[in-house]
């Protein structure tokens, strides 16, 4: 790898790192210096391999100046602390200077960065915040990126950041993980936060492609690491990793070269990534252990469902009988929509039809498009009317586009 | 939005379905859970088997199962949200308990505890 690309990957991969072991040997309250530190290390590559060439270990290189930089500051502060106590209480000053190692080993840096997640996931800690933080802390992605993928402006993000840190310091949050008596409640917090930077990727209405796909592999790597770690591997975790693994497959078939949805009947299926379909059976397999029904492992199964392409009686029965025991867990408009797709599919359109009318979510343009699906082909004097409703309540271009379609469809 | 406790009441509890009509009142049960889930409304609710059940009487007497003595027996409940008893009763309407004669959904206003009940 040449120098220009060099260090924007290596930025990605190894500030987060850097950041993650000094802001748990710091502490929040020395966050900012956590951050400096590692981006100071970046300049310095910047400056220094331009002029010297590229060394032969950068990520040595990297550990070792963050190291050297961490320990002058730990000294100073020490001196600084010492000789404050001095002058106010006039005590003994330690006679040595202790050691200040900086453990940069694999081991410290993943304990160090699932730490992290736990305390920046923490309750008490609002979810907008802990997704901005999540990004910064744990992905190591730039104000302007975490900007653009919320479509705001950088003003916004750093006082929400800024906001957010304030909060994990005066809380006094520990920087470790919680004790197994806590751990599947801090989890579920941890997991969803997860889940959200992952749809944030995927339903993003941001149109940087690249970006989105990026917000997604991330999650689906913060994920990874809970897998990889004893305490963390549990089964609602793994169910978590298949569901986003399913869904990331058809990530290169969901949108056309002009950034437009296209729909999952109308996707070009040899653009479905099988390694991604295979690696999510995988997690789904192994999520079937226990007891413990998580609103993931149902949603993990209704993604296996959607890799399957062939409309069978079978297929729309499960998905809609899933659909049933998930609004149970959970309610939200856009599963009582899927669901009422589903029965359409098992049961028949007229019943669907019922069923939607009851559900009455008037401000919501997918409502209206899935009424005007229903009554295609049975009154498309009505489908067309609903159509135009969901237009007139539509958002952004690509879903009047996707809208728009389907009243042409009708006319010809 | 109140709570409401719908109450599912069979006439003859001892009756013994085929498997296949087993199997069709499930699904029947899990879409009309579903439908109710779907609209928000659904709290809470689960079956009552007839298998390994007592009836404790007055002074202590205990027979086997809620059958025998009492010829309706209750086979499941659910808790739902509704605006007003009549929303309630609605979705009781759904129940496909209420395809066998004599069966019934009895809907109750739950208790909210909080002083007013």
């Amino acid at each position: 790898m040449q120098q220009p690309e060099l260090i924007p990957h290596l930025f990605r991969t190894e500030y987060r790192k850097i950041v993650a072991v000094l802001c748990k040997r710091f502490g929040f309250y020395e966050m900012e210096t956590a951050e400096d530190i590692a981006s100071d290390t970046f300049m310095l590559a910047a400056q220094t391999w331009g002029l010297k060439g590229i060394p032969p270990n950068p990520v040595a290189w990297l550990y070792t100046v963050a190291k050297n930089k961490a320990k002058n500051f730990l000294h100073r502060q020490a001196t600084f602390s010492s000789k404050v106590a001095t002058a106010s209480a006039a005590t003994e000053t330690p006679s040595s200077i202790p050691e200040y190692e900086i453990d940069l080993s694999p081991q410290n840096i993943n304990d160090s960065q699932l730490q992290m997640m736990f305390a920046i996931c923490h309750p008490t800690i609002a979810r907008e915040a802990q997704i901005g933080l999540s990004l910064r802390i744990l992905c190591g992605f730039g104000i302007e990126e975490i900007a653009d993928a919320f479509l705001t402006n950088k003003e916004t993000i750093n006082k929400r950041l800024f906001r957010a840190k304030d909060k994990l310091r005066s809380t006094n949050i520990p920087i470790e993980l919680p004790g197994s008596s806590e751990i599947d409640e801090r989890l579920n917090a941890v997991l969803a936060t997860i889940y959200l930077l992952f749809s944030e990727g995927y339903y993003s209405i941001s149109n940087n492609n690249t970006l989105r796909k990026e917000l997604c592999f991330e999650a689906m790597r913060l994920c990874y690491m809970l897998v990889e770690n004893k305490q963390t591997n549990k089964p609602p975790v793994n169910a978590l990793l298949s569901l986003m693994c399913f869904h990331a497959s058809r990530f290169e078939a969901r949108m056309n070269e002009n950034g437009e949805l296209i729909l999952y009947d109308e996707q070009d299926t040899s653009l479905w990534d099988t390694d991604l379909i295979s690696k999510g059976s995988y997690f789904l397999n192994c999520s079937a252990t226990g007891n413990q029904l998580s609103k993931y492992h149902i949603e993990a199964a209704i993604a296996y469902w959607n890799t399957q392409k062939n409309d069978t009686r079978e297929k729309w029965e499960s998905v809609l009988q899933l659909y049933n025991r998930l609004l149970q867990i959970e309610y939200s408009p856009i599963a009582a929509l899927n669901r009422t797709f589903a029965l359409s599919k098992a049961n028949g359109k007229e019943e669907a039809i019922i069923e939607a009318e009851k559900l009455q979510l008037t401000s919501n343009h997918f409502y209206y498009t899935l009424l005007g699906e229903l009554y295609t082909g049975i009154d498309n004097v009505k489908a067309r009317s609903h159509f135009e409703q969901a237009l007139s309540l539509a958002k952004t271009n690509t879903d009047r586009g996707v809208i728009q379609r389907k009243v042409n469809q009708l006319t010809s | 939005m109140n709570e409401y406790m719908l109450i599912l009441r069979h006439q003859d509890g001892k009756k013994i379905a085929s498997p296949e009509q087993m199997q069709i009142w499930m699904k029947q049960t899990m879409d009309w859970i579903g439908s109710i889930a779907a609209q928000g409304k659904f709290v809470e609710g689960n079956g009552l088997l007839f298998d390994d059940s007592k009836v404790v009487w007055h002074q202590g007497v205990v027979t086997d199962g809620p059958f025998g003595e009492i010829k309706e027996t209750i086979g499941g409940y659910m808790v739902v949200k509704a605006g007003s008893v009549e929303e309630a009763a609605e979705f009781a309407k759904g129940c496909p308990v209420l395809q066998g004669e004599g069966n019934s959904v009895e809907v109750r206003l739950m208790a909210k505890n909080d002083g007013t009940h």
